[in-house]
């Protein structure tokens, strides 16, 4: 069928996730968080988790996500997720409970809290955006940001003896006993994001079963902190970011 | 019968957080606290009340865990000192700004900086005055005794819930480190998820059958419902200063002159004040319970009745500024104070009380 033939037949192919709110969101167009908020909501509700879930939310541009998907939330300080994610899962062992944290939120100012949540194993899922920028204070250098990025903090582009070297925090976690599954994946093509899809709904059930800490960082975007069209902020992240940032499994156990 | 025990307050503090039906404590070890934590991991709660003991990577994680646990409905605690209670700082804001229940104790040592292992009352200002950033109040309790830990830590859990704010056990080094009679309190249950869900309706825990989503957050961008969230936390604050200020006095009925004195310094100001009676100098002790809320009433009462208040305290002279404003300046207050881990006899305290007054022995 023609995309004229499916719209003329008047047959629903696809609609809102049911978890996801009417609320408009405050994202910039094309940012990738919309994407994988979306996702988030669909995994939760075919895993029918619903009541049982409980989002950790950001300092960040996700800081809004609780207006966003229609579970409990807790809305974190700066960095913090991991922690609270920590008590509210040992205190209820059968929530599922899942932090969302940008590259400055879980990789510079709360490295602390992620790398002992995950040492410790905790049943939790730590969903990473990793966008190299602090997009919510106006596009600043993250820990993530590539060498020779240009950003608010590094005008003349990162460099490494001035800023030292983006770090790649996902490849430490999958070092540490205590997560069972540490995977990178991306949103910028249709096939990228299913396969980010299939990644979250792995991680969460790895919270059903009781399996350890899992870890799914999104290569994302920032057209807004990149000063780049969505569309051609799609394509510097799979010109520039996948080259260090490479896609797959990192650890599956 | 109440069975009597022989212990440390700070061992006193864990005992009783697992018969008050803690939910979970999250701490990280600093002198001269360390044995809440220690004791709560030798007891196993876990095994016997279900409560939840965890050492956290820092004191920065172990408030963030309990802001997790709070919000969560749970009741839950943390200890500290002086310089992990500096480290908290930011997630006791959080705490407070969400409007959540939680207990926080710091048995101080002395500061600034890294300072020392030995007792003090130097974060009195920290305390009482906020501490973090933002218009907040904690409550504020202040032990004299291993009783004192042991009682507080039940009350203390129960206020924060009553009012929806954390409360602050603030001990001095002397109060953790010292061995005294206690009485444990009766152990009661921790409460059932079903008893969160029902007593804590706001609390982030999973929908569960409930329609809404539960959201706990101290963000609000538009001005004027954060203008409205202000004054909503200011009026708990007024309601807790109108029900909640509590003090001990001793010999005020016919005193001429006051020391006011809070901590375990109180304990030894009493022992100055028995040694002045016998010389025939008339001296009263006020000790307050709660340091916020300060008991101004009371003493504004007595700043009618005697000449003069020594104020004595571990640091170089804080709730002092309590006192002065209570007394509103009618009658010479003074202060003395030791620093450093000094804790003053009671022959010091007496010499001091004399030259700041030295009229009264002339009477
Ligand atoms: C303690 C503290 N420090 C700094 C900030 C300011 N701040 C807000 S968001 C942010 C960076 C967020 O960047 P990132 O985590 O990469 O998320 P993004 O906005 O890119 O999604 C900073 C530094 C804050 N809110 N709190
Ligand atoms: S600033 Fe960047 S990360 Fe934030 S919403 Fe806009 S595009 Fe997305």
């Amino acid at each position: 069928m023609t995309t004229e033939e499916i719209i003329q037949s008047g047959k629903k192919v696809y609609e809102r996730p049911r978890l996801l709110t009417e609320n408009i969101t405050h994202y910039c167009p094309g940012c990738g968080h919309g994407v994988v908020h979306k996702l988030v909501a669909e995994v939760i509700d075919e895993l029918g988790i619903e009541d049982r879930t409980v989002g950790v939310a950001p300092v960040g541009c996700a800081v809004f996500a609780y207006n966003y998907i229609d579970v409990d939330w807790i809305e974190a300080a700066h960095g913090r997720a991991p922690a609270i994610a920590t008590a509210v899962s040992r205190l209820y062992p059968n929530d599922v409970v899942f932090t969302y944290q940008g590259d400055g939120d879980l990789a510079a100012i709360g490295t602390a809290e992620t790398i002992h949540a995950a040492n410790r194993g905790e049943n939790i899922v730590i969903i990473f955006i990793n966008n190299a920028i602090y997009g919510m204070t106006g596009g600043q250098m993250a820990p993530t940001t590539l060498l020779g990025q240009k950003t608010a903090t590094t005008p003349y582009g990162r460099q490494a003896d001035l800023n030292g070297f983006p770090i790649k925090i996902s490849d430490i976690l999958a070092q540490l006993d205590g997560t069972c599954y540490v995977t990178r994946q991306a949103v910028f093509t249709t096939a990228a994001t299913r396969k980010t899809k299939a990644a979250l709904k792995k991680a969460f059930q790895n919270a059903m079963a009781h399996k350890g800490t899992s870890v799914v960082e999104v290569v994302s975007n920032c057209p807004s902190g990149w000063k780049l069209s969505p569309e051609k902020a799609n394509e510097w992240l799979n010109e520039h970011m996948l080259e260090k940032y490479p896609l797959g499994d990192i650890k599956n156990v | 019968m109440e069975e009597v025990k022989l212990m440390k307050g700070n061992e006193a503090i864990a005992h009783a957080a697992i018969r008050a039906g803690i939910d979970g404590y999250f701490g990280y070890p600093i002198t001269p606290q360390s044995e809440v934590l220690e004791t709560l991991e030798a007891e196993m709660p876990w095994r016997t009340t279900g409560m939840v003991v965890l050492q956290a990577e820092s004191e920065v994680a172990a408030i963030n865990m309990v802001y997790g646990g709070a919000a969560a409905g749970k009741a839950v605690m943390t200890s500290s000192s002086s310089p992990g209670i500096s480290l908290k700082q930011e997630g006791i804001s959080y705490i407070a700004a969400a409007e959540l229940p939680a207990l926080i104790v710091n048995v101080m040592r002395g500061g600034p900086g890294l300072g020392t292992i030995q007792p003090s009352q130097a974060d009195y200002f920290q305390a009482t005055k906020g501490g973090g950033h933002g218009d907040y109040h904690l409550i504020v309790l202040s032990p004299a005794s291993v009783q004192e830990m042991a009682d507080f830590v039940v009350e203390g859990i129960d206020l924060s819930f009553k009012y929806r704010t954390p409360v602050m056990i603030l001990a001095d080094g002397v109060v953790g480190q010292m061995m005294e009679k206690v009485v444990l309190p009766p152990f009661r249950p921790r409460r059932t998820d079903e008893q969160v869900r029902e007593q804590c309706p706001w609390a982030a825990m999973g929908k569960g059958d409930r329609k809404h989503r539960n959201i706990v957050t101290s963000l609000e961008l538009d001005p004027a419902p954060m203008e409205v969230n202000n004054e909503r936390l200011q009026a708990t604050y007024k309601r807790i200063a109108e029900n909640e200020a509590r003090c001990k006095e001793f010999y005020t009925d016919d005193a001429e002159y006051l020391i006011v004195a809070f901590g375990s310094i109180a304990r030894i100001s009493l022992k100055a004040i028995e040694e002045m009676r016998e010389m025939g100098i008339k001296v009263g002790l006020l000790r307050p319970v709660t340091l916020w809320p300060f008991p101004t009433k009371e003493i504004e009462r007595l700043s009618k009745q005697v000449k003069g208040i020594l104020t004595v305290e571990l640091n170089a002279g804080q709730m002092i500024e309590d006192v002065k404003l209570a007394a509103e300046c009618k009658i010479p207050v003074h202060h003395f104070g030791r620093m450093g881990g000094i804790v003053p006899n009671p022959g010091e305290i007496t010499h001091a009380f004399l030259s700041a007054f030295p009229e009264a022995k002339q009477n």
